[in-house]
């Protein structure tokens, strides 16, 4: 009898042991892949996502346009005051986008007008590398995505990102004012995107939803072709052959980053 | 032993009162943050870390700082540290509590805050921070309440407590070693990407930690009576002076390293600290009051005549806090973030909320140090050593 029971309680122990084990040995195993439903038939697919601005072909129209159509694609709240800015694309002057790659002798067209700056879906991001819970994390296909119930708000992320591309809820976005149409009427926020709650960090994310139902990036959509996005994994995609043809810079290449956004001149 | 914290004079209790007032009134300006989100302090999205952090990285120095006195009194068996070292270990029990509760008030999602166990990550350096800044607090409560009881009943500490006293001393190290990293490892960050980051680090944290000590101790021995010893006294103070030295010496590296080299990325910072950037020029009375208070702290520590006048080394221990607080708990971690990684210029203020929260958070720490210098305290004289 007393044999009988101090085995089953060495099963229970060792039961009781594995199940505490497991989910931490999980975490510990760097390389295994995260079990996902399998894609949609018509989702885009790519190996190394990237994108391509034509600062030719970037007007203030097109601008515009491509920050306004993220926004409503995202749900991203509009703050007033400059500290609580929430932004994922935005316009920036060219010697703050390429700090140390400018001089003074440069083409004024290139230098006058402002140009679009986002996450950079660095081949080797250092937010990646600094986050505590691997709340931001790297796809397959080179995306950095962002697990919003994940996040603990340290933004160490935000220190680690050379490229200032991410932002932080100070505030609870959705208690900002929501988003004012053409007519002045208040706009829903899009059922497409989640809203995100306060105290979590957010960026740009290549609209991985988007891709995942077959559709190209927003801002790339309402770019008017100054924008291309594609696989550079593939030599005949469209961003591949951009890059061929023309001579491209990308911000702070001499980190080792590796940034996937490409600025054709 | 703890019911040693439960019998003080009204002073004592006087002193427990007002800190837990303090306390209160942290922790309801803190559920106002918590309900309302960050947006209470002065961060932004491009000084992302404040004053919050900063504390951390300070109070991480003075934590590892316990280790001035372990090390002379386990290793070299130096006996005049003999009945202080006790306060160095409990200090940093303090001190390293204190770190991870300005940790914990500057999360977004504090209730997530097991995240950083349930899925540990390597590859973060706040992950390791996170676990030798508990290691450190563990090693440190643990031998310092043991050999505390042994001395108590007047017999010698248990064997398996040796071990853990070697483990603590390179364990100090490393605790400032993985602070330092979570600013050194940063590309573009040229401010902080500098590799004698972690000995600066040391070298301020081996200043202001002993120096914090040893002006505690002088209010202990004011109030209860309790007299680290002459000795003690000195020795401590021309460790403070060393490294003091040392602080200041790397510091003029770095500035070597700015301006000879002409980097622009290396020298926005430092200009923005000493002279202003972009009209933009809030931390510079500050930064220049530090260099002023590390100043007179080095002329009035470094001649032998000076430093034994008991009223003027309590002159330059305060200066010596004032300064390093400055250049480590405000210029440090601030500075890094100016300008931004797009080269504008965001000034950072600290919110009236957030400097109540940080006094709330500094006033847990000195309570719980209050608690633990009281045991010693009482110990120490019941033993009548």
């Amino acid at each position: 009898m007393d044999s009988t029971r101090r085995s089953f309680l060495k099963i229970l122990g060792v039961t009781a042991a594995g199940l505490t084990v497991r989910p931490s040995a999980d975490a510990w195993a760097l390389g295994a892949k995260p079990r996902g439903a399998a894609p949609l038939d018509n989702a885009l697919v790519g190996k190394r996502w990237a994108m391509v601005i034509d600062l030719q072909k970037l007007t203030d129209k097109v601008r515009k346009d491509a920050v306004e159509a993220c926004n409503r694609a995202h749900n991203i709240p509009h703050y007033e005051n400059h500290d609580d800015e929430i932004k994922w694309i935005w316009e920036e002057g060219y010697h703050n986008a390429f700090p140390g790659q400018h001089n003074h002798h440069l083409p004024v067209e290139l230098t006058r007008d402002p140009l679009l700056v986002l996450c950079n879906h660095c081949e080797n991001p250092p937010c990646v590398r600094v986050c505590p819970t691997k709340a931001t994390f790297q796809r397959e296909d080179g995306i950095v995505m962002m697990d919003y119930h994940r996040c603990i708000g340290c933004r160490f992320c935000m220190a680690g990102c050379p490229y200032g591309s991410r932002s932080f809820n100070f505030w609870d976005p959705r208690k900002q004012p929501p988003l004012v149409n053409e007519k002045g009427e208040f706009d829903p926020p899009s059922p497409d995107y989640p809203t995100r709650m306060r105290g979590v960090v957010e960026k740009c994310n290549f609209c991985a939803e988007r891709l995942a139902k077959g559709k190209l990036p927003a801002c790339v959509e309402a770019s008017n072709g100054a924008l291309l996005f594609g696989d550079l994994a593939d030599h005949e995609s469209e961003v591949a052959k951009a890059l061929r043809s023309r001579y491209s810079i990308r911000r702070k290449p001499d980190l080792g980053t590796e940034p996937q956004v490409y600025y054709l001149i | 032993m703890l019911e040693k914290a439960l019998h003080g004079s009204e002073k004592y209790w006087g002193w427990v009162v007002a800190l837990l007032a303090l306390i209160g009134l942290g922790f309801a300006t803190y559920l106002l943050q918590y309900f309302q989100g960050l947006g209470v302090t002065g961060m932004s999205r491009d000084i992302s870390w404040g004053i919050y952090i900063s504390q951390l990285t300070y109070l991480v120095g003075v934590a590892a700082s316990g280790v001035m006195l372990v090390l002379p009194y386990y290793l070299h068996d130096y006996k005049e540290f003999g009945k202080i070292t006790i306060l160095g270990e409990f200090m940093a029990v303090a001190a390293v509590m204190t770190c991870m509760l300005f940790v914990l008030v500057d999360l977004g999602q504090p209730m997530r805050l097991l995240n950083i166990f349930l899925y540990p990550t390597p590859n973060s350096i706040l992950f390791w921070d996170a676990v030798v800044l508990n290691v450190y607090m563990l090693l440190n409560i643990v031998i310092g309440w043991t050999v505390l009881q042994a001395q108590r009943k007047d017999v010698p500490p248990p064997k398996w407590v040796k071990p853990l006293i070697y483990i603590s001393i390179p364990w100090a190290f490393s605790i400032h070693t993985v602070t330092a990293f979570l600013y050194a490892g940063l590309p573009g960050r040229h401010f902080w990407l500098t590799a004698i980051m972690a000995p600066r680090f040391l070298a301020s944290a081996f200043a202001a930690g002993p120096a914090i000590l040893l002006l505690i101790a002088f209010i202990l021995r004011k109030v209860t009576g309790f007299d680290p010893g002459r000795k003690a006294i000195g020795a401590l103070a021309k460790i403070i002076t060393y490294a003091m030295i040392a602080n200041v010496f790397f510091f003029l590296l770095e500035i070597f390293t700015a301006f000879y080299s002409n980097i622009p990325g290396h020298k926005h910072t430092f200009i923005y600290l000493f002279a202003g950037l972009e009209g933009h020029h809030g931390l510079v009375p500050f930064m220049w009051a530090s260099q002023f208070f590390s100043l007179v702290a080095l002329v009035l520590l470094i001649p032998p005549r000076f430093r034994h006048n008991e009223k003027l080394l309590i002159v330059a221990l305060a200066s010596l806090v004032l300064g390093t607080w400055i250049d480590k708990g405000l210029g440090l971690v601030v500075g890094g973030f100016v300008p931004n990684m797009l080269e504008h210029v965001t000034e950072y203020i600290p919110t009236v909320p957030e400097l109540i929260i940080t006094v709330g958070v500094y006033a847990i720490g000195l309570f719980v140090l209050t608690i633990l210098f009281k045991i010693a305290v009482s110990v120490k004289q019941e033993i009548g050593g």
